[in-house]
């Protein structure tokens, strides 16, 4: 089959695929971000005690494949189905979408909640000190200058942790989400088709080019007031004494 | 009776871009001259003293080293082999020294004569034993060059250049990152190398060492050659009314 | 519950063991091979011509924009396909040949870690001071000189941190070839849950022994850091 026909063929069932990774990919990443706010400011600020779980957390989730932080929630939870049932939460877990997403923002919450602290200790204290002069309180400061600030420090990385996710995101299909990769291995295997794999890799390059130009005009955007800054940098100078 | 001629630079211009950094330098340096470039900063000579191994290539102009002329073709050396065999008879000490860092101050000083020279590494360590302890380094040949300070590892620097045995060395601003207290100690050992003959260019500001050391000074300005003759003279009666306005400033 | 995790007979052990094994045989294979990708693609990505730039970015755009899994998909079932092929063209009566699941998982692996580690090698090498090289060349060494004993043995310095990270990312990413029917830590596994219906206590210990391996990883490189940081802070 000419591989334009294996496309047009394959549209459908590829923009069902595509629908169902972005949704899995702005669910996850919204969660762990929303997540990631209070942890990272219990590992800036709490006492190095307290913060011994949240540690061990972090490094588990970093240090384990998602693959296996997924098996181990779907499958996993297979081994407790008397106790989830009772609780009514089984239901929940027999649903592999549940379970992806579920094992993406387990995954995400880790790494953002340390992309995070890296930013909030980036805001020079003097920002948080003059805020506090003027009479805000703690928590106003934080609204108002820790946290914007810490975003913008760390936009780009998060920018990364999402791309990342996206592309974790096709792991969905392995425990039978049909996700565009799920939708891609189901159209393989049923026709043999090779180039649907190039089509696939196609979509997902295009998911990250336009997230990546979206992200940098929000980046922009944030920091729009650096660029007066910029702009007068004396222009490099070669050796030449 | 003349010395026979080590170097010799004819007519060298380059350009950056649109900016004509050196309009035209020639210079001859015959066996056991001691030749010092002055000049403001911006003047070329650290850029024309670059252009003397190659490590910015002229735009126009022929450089005749150990009697090879490199030829260059399009702007570009024509043969990285010459390139790199001139170079090998050419030692050069840098301003910020740049001393391999991942290597200790012996193998620093054996790195060329082994690497380029094909020298046995046994003869090597014992000549560069020899230099260093010339050098007043005896006791930190196993150091790293980050556990010395700046006036050593320009030391260390000058060692790896005679290590080579080369013709001529070349010090571009040898002592212009040095704390000042630290001076002294690589001016001495210039000193030491000028008396006992050996052929140097020295790009410096260091005033004292042109008038009393060497034995011709070339004073550049705006990529020219302003002035040149011998510390004596030029010292005690300049003629050109850029290089007066300049030892003004160091009066 | 844990008399399943022992070894021996009575216990699924020996078989995580062996499938660690694996896990760690096709982690060190893919090393080597997606360095010297990593060093290939670098020194596209730095070449004066154009054209081989454009090769160079291209291709770490590329692998790094497509899910792991999917690589490994198409390496395996594209290459499986055009061997078939292959063999058919010169044999119509020939039995399609069988493409290893190791050597799939070690080339799809390797050409992700390449892409990431040319990024971590070209930061490396604009990050070394340009006077380390000029010193090289001013004693008259060859380029090659150069780049074997001034730039490769600095870069290290400037790449092991990025270099460390992707390793680790490595071995994580070692668990998608148990998809592919490798007999690895993570299929393994999968074999042992089907039998003893235990899935979350084998997975945990699944996820344990990762962990491990990170954890030992890291600590390691840390030492492997200082190592390569010697000579430059003092001591």
């Amino acid at each position: 089959m000419h591989p334009i026909d294996t496309l047009q063929a394959a549209w459908p069932a590829l923009m069902d695929g595509l629908w169902i990774t972005l949704q899995l990919t702005v669910f996850s990443s919204v969660l762990a971000a929303a997540l990631a706010v209070p942890l990272a400011l219990v590992r800036v600020h709490a006492p190095a005690a307290a913060q011994a779980p949240l540690r061990l957390y972090i490094s588990f989730a970093r240090g384990t494949p998602i693959l296996a932080q997924l098996f181990l929630i779907f499958y996993g939870s297979g081994q407790f189905r008397p106790l989830l049932t009772e609780w009514g939460l089984w239901s929940f877990f027999r649903d592999p979408s549940n379970c992806a997403l579920l094992a993406f923002v387990f995954n995400s919450t880790a790494y953002q909640t340390e992309i995070l602290r890296g930013g909030i200790q980036g805001v020079p204290p003097g920002e948080i000190e003059a805020a506090r002069a003027i009479g805000m309180s703690r928590v106003t400061a934080l609204r108002r200058v820790v946290l914007p600030h810490a975003y913008r420090i760390a936009w780009p990385a998060i920018g990364n942790e999402i791309i990342l996710l996206m592309k974790a995101s096709a792991l969905a299909s392995i425990v039978t989400v049909f996700d565009l990769m799920g939708q891609t291995r189901r159209i393989f295997s049923r026709s043999f088709d090779f180039s649907i794999y190039l089509w696939a890799a196609l979509l997902y390059l295009a998911i990250t080019a336009v997230f990546v130009v979206l992200w940098r005009l929000v980046e922009r955007r944030l920091s729009r007031h650096l660029a007066a800054r910029q702009a007068p940098l004396p222009a490099a100078n070669p050796r030449t004494t | 009776m003349t010395a026979p001629l080590i170097l010799s630079a004819r007519d060298i211009h380059k350009s950056f871009g649109s900016v004509e950094v050196l309009k035209g330098i020639s210079l001859d340096a015959r066996k056991h001259d001691v030749i010092s470039i002055l000049g403001a900063s911006g003047s070329g000579k650290s850029t024309f003293l670059r252009c003397l191994n190659m490590l910015e290539t002229p735009t126009s102009g022929s450089v005749t080293v150990h009697g090879e002329e490199i030829v260059l073709r399009n702007g570009r050396p024509q043969s990285m082999r010459q390139i790199e065999r001139v170079r090998s008879h050419l030692g050069m000490v840098f301003q910020q020294f740049n001393l391999w860092t991942h290597r200790t101050v012996i193998e620093n000083v054996m790195e060329g004569p082994v690497l380029v020279k094909r020298v046995p590494r046994r003869e090597a360590r014992e000549r560069a034993e020899a230099l260093l302890a010339r050098v007043g380094l005896a006791n930190r040949m196993d150091m790293y060059p980050s556990q010395l300070s700046g006036g050593q590892q320009q030391r260390v620097a000058i060692a790896r250049a005679l290590a080579m045995e080369p013709d001529a060395i070349l010090f571009d601003e040898p002592t212009s990152a040095l704390d000042p207290e630290l001076v002294g100690e690589v001016l001495k050992v210039m000193r030491a190398l000028a008396e006992e003959g050996t052929t140097m260019i020295v790009v410096t500001h260091e005033m004292a060492f042109a008038r009393d050391v060497s034995s011709r000074v070339v004073f550049l300005h705006q990529g020219r050659v302003a002035e040149e003759g011998s510390p004596d003279e030029m010292f005690r009666a300049p003629r050109s009314a850029e290089f007066q306005r300049f030892i003004a400033n160091f009066r | 519950m844990f008399e399943a995790l022992s070894f021996g007979d009575a216990g699924w052990g020996d078989e995580l063991l062996y499938g660690l094994a694996v896990t760690i045989r096709l982690a060190l294979t893919a090393l080597p091979v997606g360095l010297a990708i990593g060093f290939v693609v670098a020194g596209l990505s730095m070449a004066r011509s154009p054209l081989l730039r454009m090769l160079g970015v291209g291709y770490t755009t590329l692998m790094r924009g497509l899910p792991e899994i999917l690589t490994l998909f198409v390496v395996y079932n594209g290459v499986g396909l055009l061997l078939g092929r292959i063999a058919l063209w010169y044999d119509p009566a020939a039995a399609p040949p069988a493409f290893s699941p190791f050597v799939a998982g070690v080339v799809a692996l390797s050409l992700v870690f390449g892409a990431f580690a040319a990024e971590v090698l070209r930061g490396a090498f604009a990050a070394l001071d340009r006077g380390q090289v000029e010193a090289g060349q001013s004693v008259g060494m060859t380029r090659g000189m150069i780049f074997r004993r001034i730039q490769v043995p600095q870069v290290w310095r400037f790449a092991l941190p990025g270099l460390g990270n992707l390793w680790i990312n490595l071995l994580k990413d070692t668990s998608l070839v148990s998809v592919i029917a490798l007999d690895d830590l993570m299929r393994m596994t999968k074999v042992a849950v089907g039998v003893t219906k235990q899935p979350f206590t084998f997975y945990l210990a699944a996820c344990l022994i990762y962990w491990a391996l990170c954890v030992l990883s890291e600590l390691v490189l840390a030492r492997l850091e200082a190592r390569a940081n010697r000579g430059v802070r003092r001591v």
